[in-house]
């Protein structure tokens, strides 16, 4: 265990020495948290009660999905992993006496939460002071942030087994693009997934995208709670451990049959 | 402290033939075969032309790779399956790879390194220091790794990998690129290692000097295959690998005439003389002089793809050495 935690204090120390990147990442999630929020102002004042939301959730939703782009990585595809497969560093890393999965997982751990302190909190904030996006009460708050864990580790999950393939592929650009496509789409991140009609949204609610924004946002404006709650945190966490073993799987399969780069 | 038996490794390819859609598949036998022993203690040098087989052979003793048939038994464990034990048994160096990271300073990338071995803090201390002060690490422990230079980072490398006192080394490349002194830096190194400490170490290498310097037992694999096993002097002769002396003779003109020299190439005045086994060159070009005018000479060591490229067209009779 220790080791773990070590990577992931090594990887949330690494992200900090990069505060003109964070910076400037602050900026563009605010920015585009404004654009999207006067679209969806737009949207909803033509359509008010659309998908259950009113104009404030909806104002709400855009800022919390900015902010969540960080934590949750939405845009990275996969892990700097797949780097590491294409020039064959990979064999270093499979050399180490830890497991391939756990050291990955406790690197973007690391880069999650320094990403959700650094960049998701100032984004929201943003939101907050611009368009008085109400905070929740603490209990709220708190069952937020165990859905916001919830879906740094199906993200995780994710992009493992998107990196993972590339052993099998070759080059990874892709099914890179097809992830960095259907995670956006299918989580939330472009419209709400509540405005997506018939079978198109069950689908969609029913993906593992949908554990990575969506849900979370939803924790966050209070539409789940009690029973429903723990629904929702069962929904994520079976899609963690779905895809979490589908990747151990992999990796085994890649230990008996992968070929490294480069010699 | 190895043990291979009839280890191969196949690979399989599958490449778009021509403009026709299907696909061939190919199997690839990247090692086919081998069969060697490695005691306690000793020095060995594996060598063989690039895509021979040797780093797949270093990935099965390492247990990164799987091998499609056969036994390995490193420190007695199977690497395949005891990978985990097996690491913190033995340090590896790839030299073109680095297992430091490139964000951190040099110091904390072997702190980590010493929670991944659960290395306790004293025996860390103990081990850092003496390897600081022999491979001079001193200067650059607070350096991010990307700022180091080859040489450095190759240093560092090395003291990771030697951070859980490991009874066996397994360098792949350990030299590639470095300048003259940093590679006479790891190579006192690794001797003295070896001879104090009674560090098994298997390197392979493209460079001649490393095996001269440091190996007291040679292999070789071409074609997945064990082509030689044995001292570095028996490979020469094995080989019939010959150093040559390029000669620039004052006028052009025939082939030099000396006792047991024969004559490679003439170019011009350029001539090459292979100066046979076991002969002085020192007795070959006073002999020279004497009896020609010379501009200027130059030895050259038979290098180690010739050696190999010589012992491979060699055939299948350098074969019973191995048996």
């Amino acid at each position: 265990m220790g080791v773990y935690l070590r990577v992931a204090g090594y990887a949330f120390r690494r992200y900090s020495t990069y505060r003109v990147a964070t910076a400037s990442a602050v900026v563009t999630n605010t920015v585009f948290g404004f654009l999207r929020a006067y679209i969806l102002i737009a949207l909803w004042q033509a359509r008010p009660q659309l998908g259950g939301y009113d104009v404030a959730d909806a104002v709400a939703f855009s800022f919390l999905t900015q902010a969540l782009i960080g934590p949750v990585n939405v845009f990275a595809g996969s892990l700097e992993l797949t780097g590491r497969i294409r020039t064959g560093d990979v064999a270093v890393d499979l050399h180490r006496p830890v497991d391939l999965q756990g050291w990955w997982l406790a690197d973007d751990l690391g880069r999650a939460v320094f990403a959700l302190v650094f960049r998701g909190v100032p984004t929201l904030a943003a939101g907050m002071v611009a368009f008085g996006i109400p905070l929740p009460g603490p209990a709220t708050l708190a069952a937020f942030l165990g859905s916001a864990a919830l879906a740094v580790l199906v993200g995780f999950a994710l992009r493992y087994l998107v990196s993972l393939c590339c052993f099998w592929l070759g080059d990874e650009r892709g099914l890179h693009t097809v992830s960095t496509v259907s995670t956006m789409f299918f989580s939330g991140m472009i419209l709400p997934l509540v405005v997506f009609p018939g079978p198109l949204g069950e689908v969609a609610r029913a993906l593992p995208w949908a554990a990575l924004i969506q849900v979370p946002a939803d924790v966050f404006l209070g539409r789940h709670t009690g029973t429903g709650l723990l629904g929702v945190y069962a929904f994520q966490a079976a899609w963690a451990v779905a895809l979490l073993g589908a990747g151990r799987a992999l990796t085994r399969a890649a230990r008996h049959r992968l070929m490294i780069h480069g010699g | 402290m190895i043990e291979m038996r009839d280890v191969s490794r196949t690979f399989v390819i599958r490449s778009r033939d021509g403009r026709r859609l299907r696909r061939s598949r190919t199997v690839v036998r990247a090692v086919d075969g081998i069969s060697f022993t490695i005691g306690a203690g000793e020095f060995v040098g594996y060598l063989g032309p690039n895509g021979a087989g040797k780093s797949t052979t270093i990935k099965m003793l390492t247990g990164i790779l799987a091998a499609s048939a056969g036994s390995v038994r490193v420190a007695g464990l199977d690497p395949a399956r005891q990978r985990t034990a097996l690491a913190r048994r033995i340090g590896v160096v790839f030299g073109q790879r680095t297992t430091l990271w490139w964000d951190l300073p040099l110091r904390d990338s072997l702190t980590l390194i010493r929670h991944l071995y659960r290395v306790d803090a004293a025996a860390h201390r103990a081990r850092l220091a003496e390897l600081t002060e022999v491979l001079d690490l001193g200067p650059f422990l607070g350096t991010p790794v990307r700022q180091l230079s080859l040489g450095q980072r190759m240093r560092g490398d090395l003291a990771a990998a030697l951070l859980h006192d490991p009874p066996l080394l397994v360098l792949d490349e350990p030299t590639i690129g470095l300048d003259v002194i940093s590679k006479a830096t790891v190579r006192g190194f690794l001797e003295r290692r070896n001879a104090e400490q009674g560090t098994t170490v298997v390197l392979t290498t493209h460079d001649l000097g490393d095996i001269e310097r440091l190996c007291r037992r040679v292999m070789v694999i071409d074609h997945g295959r064990l082509a030689y096993d044995g001292g570095l002097d028996r490979l020469r002769a094995t080989a019939g690998a010959q150093r040559v002396l390029v000669v620039d003779l004052a006028r052009p003109g025939e082939p030099v005439d000396l006792p047991g020299v024969s004559v490679m190439r003439v170019e011009g005045p350029r001539q090459w003389l292979a100066i046979p086994q076991g002969s002085s060159a020192a007795a070959v070009i006073a002999e020279l002089t004497g009896r020609y005018e010379v501009r200027d000479i130059a030895l050259r060591e038979p290098d180690i793809e010739d050696v190999i490229t010589r012992l491979y067209r060699a055939g299948r009779g350098s074969r019973e050495a191995v048996q």
